[in-house]
């Protein structure tokens, strides 16, 4: 149930972004949903691309620290409130969200939300009761 | 069992070894005041003769001698042997401006080579070794006392010199070097290009490393140690005095570096007021050589800071020790009015898990305030998916170095391999308050 997300840590200074999307176009990896985190020294790039392996050896040949880790996709009716109670049905249950953005394509009239949890299984038990669809990795690399 | 390269004169019992020295020293003292007119008016304007010389504490009514003075002197004027009798000439890279010069007779690279030799054995080098010899050759005294000393030693020395890692590492490889000479921090460096290119230390014929040229600490022997797997034998030297094989750590306690005082006399002084220090006592190391013909010099001012002790070690020799060097005195950085050197703050940055040993110290002033930005690299081990678990990463270190030194920094995460790896003596400081 869960989507592999790469992490690369990024120096602010000009040109590092531009060098990632430059590694992962040479090697035809399609960006299918990405985050940017930033403090004032260093951002951390996060991305869901259509080749995870490829891309994490790829962006490591090319000099980056590179990191893999596991994110959960959950649907979400794109409807005001829609956000509203997913968040609800995680916060009674005290499933907390370390950060969290939105995929680029809709799933039929629903949005993508990336949730990184600090306990994913919990999330994704606390959801799936509740009725909230989860979407599998295969299906977003696609997308 | 100790093995030694000269025994008797590696183990000589003090008092004959003193009274050898003071021999020596009235020689020297002779002898400059005779063929160096820099040493002659020094000698006269200190009211010294030197028949005056009749003890070895006499040394301290001689005057000091400094880089500024070998500067002055460029290039010739302290050689104290006809030009036709010099066979070597060195010199040390001048970071500001000129080159130091010094120029060896056949004798005084007879001796170094002998030195050089004795430091092997007491690295725990054999006939039968196969040295591989990383320091530079060329005008730095690195790369040329290393290979003689090693060629007296009978064991055969690959003359690599610095550079090109990849086929450093294919040598030691195919040739099953087991001796590795070169500054510590291009042992680190080769750790890292070894480890991507998927070659194991366990798997190399390497025991013994001879690290010298730069001051390091403590913690990066213990990391040195366990990525080359090899024993890491400090030894130290200076251009000036001779070039490598001045003093070495032995194997059998590498406790100090033992000085081969049949050559030099050491002494320990405060760098601000020049007072001779007690046995033990921290300060700058002062060294005059008693046997060198080419440029001999008298209390020569190292800069380096250290502390010596005469106590008896437990491999046997008698040779006093110093202990590992802190760093050279112009290496110091005084930031907000506390001191810090550079290996203080490596120390530092060994000790946190994951920690990459290069890095880079930035000094600069702002607003009239000195700043320290201390580089890391993030490599993976370091590197998590979280900001805060990076920022918590940084203010570690940060409280780490206020804690233990005093003084407030800024840890800057950089990523990998930005900053520069040197194949020779490692960069660790930007002083931009200099400029």
């Amino acid at each position: 149930m869960k989507v592999e997300q790469i992490s690369i840590f990024i120096e602010n200074k000009s040109g590092r972004l531009a060098e990632v999307a430059r590694v992962l176009g040479q090697k035809g990896i399609n960006i299918r949903a990405l985050a940017l985190a930033d403090t004032s020294d260093f951002g951390i790039l996060r991305l869901i691309v259509d080749q995870t392996d490829l891309a994490k050896t790829t962006l490591k040949e090319g000099g980056f620290t590179v990191s893999k880790t596991e994110v959960v996709a959950v649907e979400v009716p794109d409807q005001p409130g829609g956000l509203s109670g997913i968040l609800d049905v995680l916060d009674r249950a005290q499933v907390n969200v370390e950060y969290m953005y939105a995929f680029v394509e809709r799933c039929g009239g629903n949005a993508v939300i990336i949730f990184r949890f600090d306990d994913a299984d919990a999330a994704i038990r606390v959801l799936t009761n509740s009725g909230v669809n989860i979407l599998e990795g295969e299906r977003l690399y696609k997308m | 069992m100790t093995s030694y390269f000269h025994e008797e004169i590696e183990t000589m019992p003090r008092v004959v070894l003193q009274a050898l020295q003071l021999k020596r020293l009235q020689a020297t003292v002779a002898r400059v005041y005779e063929k160096v007119p820099f040493y002659r008016q020094a000698l006269d304007r200190a009211g010294v003769r030197p028949e005056q010389i009749r003890s070895l504490d006499d040394l301290r009514r001689l005057p000091f001698t400094t880089k500024q003075d070998m500067r002055d002197a460029y290039p010739y004027h302290l050689f104290a042997a006809p030009m036709d009798e010099i066979v070597r000439i060195h010199a040390s890279s001048g970071t500001t401006g000129k080159p130091t010069v010094v120029g060896y007779t056949q004798k005084d690279i007879d001796v170094w080579t002998e030195l050089m030799a004795r430091s092997f054995v007491a690295a725990g080098a054999h006939k039968g070794d196969i040295i591989h010899n990383a320091y530079g050759y060329g005008l730095f005294t690195g790369g040329l006392g290393a290979h003689y000393g090693a060629e007296r030693l009978g064991a055969s020395v690959l003359p690599i010199s610095g550079g090109n890692t990849a086929r450093q590492l294919m040598i030691m490889q195919d040739f099953g070097s087991t001796v590795l000479t070169c500054t510590p921090s291009y042992s680190l460096y080769m750790a890292e290009e070894a480890r991507e290119a998927g070659i194991d230390f366990r798997n190399l014929k390497l025991r013994v490393g001879i690290f010298g040229a730069e001051p390091w600490s403590e913690d990066m022997r213990a990391e040195i140690e366990a990525k080359l797997n090899l024993h890491a034998i400090d030894i130290y030297g200076l251009s000036e005095i001779m070039g490598p094989g001045v003093a070495i750590e032995c194997i059998e306690m590498k406790k100090g570096l033992h000085i081969w005082e049949d050559h030099f006399l050491a002494e320990i002084i405060d760098p601000d007021t020049c007072e001779v220090l007690p046995e033990g006592s921290r300060g700058e190391l002062v060294i005059t050589t008693i046997t060198k013909e080419g440029i001999p010099l008298v209390r020569y001012r190292t800069r380096d800071i250290t502390s010596l002790t005469c106590e008896p070690c437990a491999c046997g020799r008698t040779h006093a020790r110093l202990t590992r060097m802190s760093g050279r005195s112009d290496d110091m950085l005084i930031i907000r009015g506390v001191n810090v050197f550079p290996s203080q703050i490596e120390s530092i940055l060994m000790r946190v898990e994951g920690v990459e040993p290069h890095y880079l110290l930035i000094v600069d002033r702002v607003d009239n305030l000195d700043t320290l930005e201390v580089q890391v690299e993030v490599n993976e081990q370091l590197f998590s998916d979280e900001i805060k678990v990076l920022q918590t990463l940084a203010q570690r270190i940060e409280k780490e170095i206020k804690d233990l030194l005093g003084v407030t920094s800024k840890v800057r995460l950089v990523e990998p391999k930005t900053i520069a790896r040197s194949e020779g003596k490692a960069k660790r400081v930007i002083d931009n308050r200099k400029r």
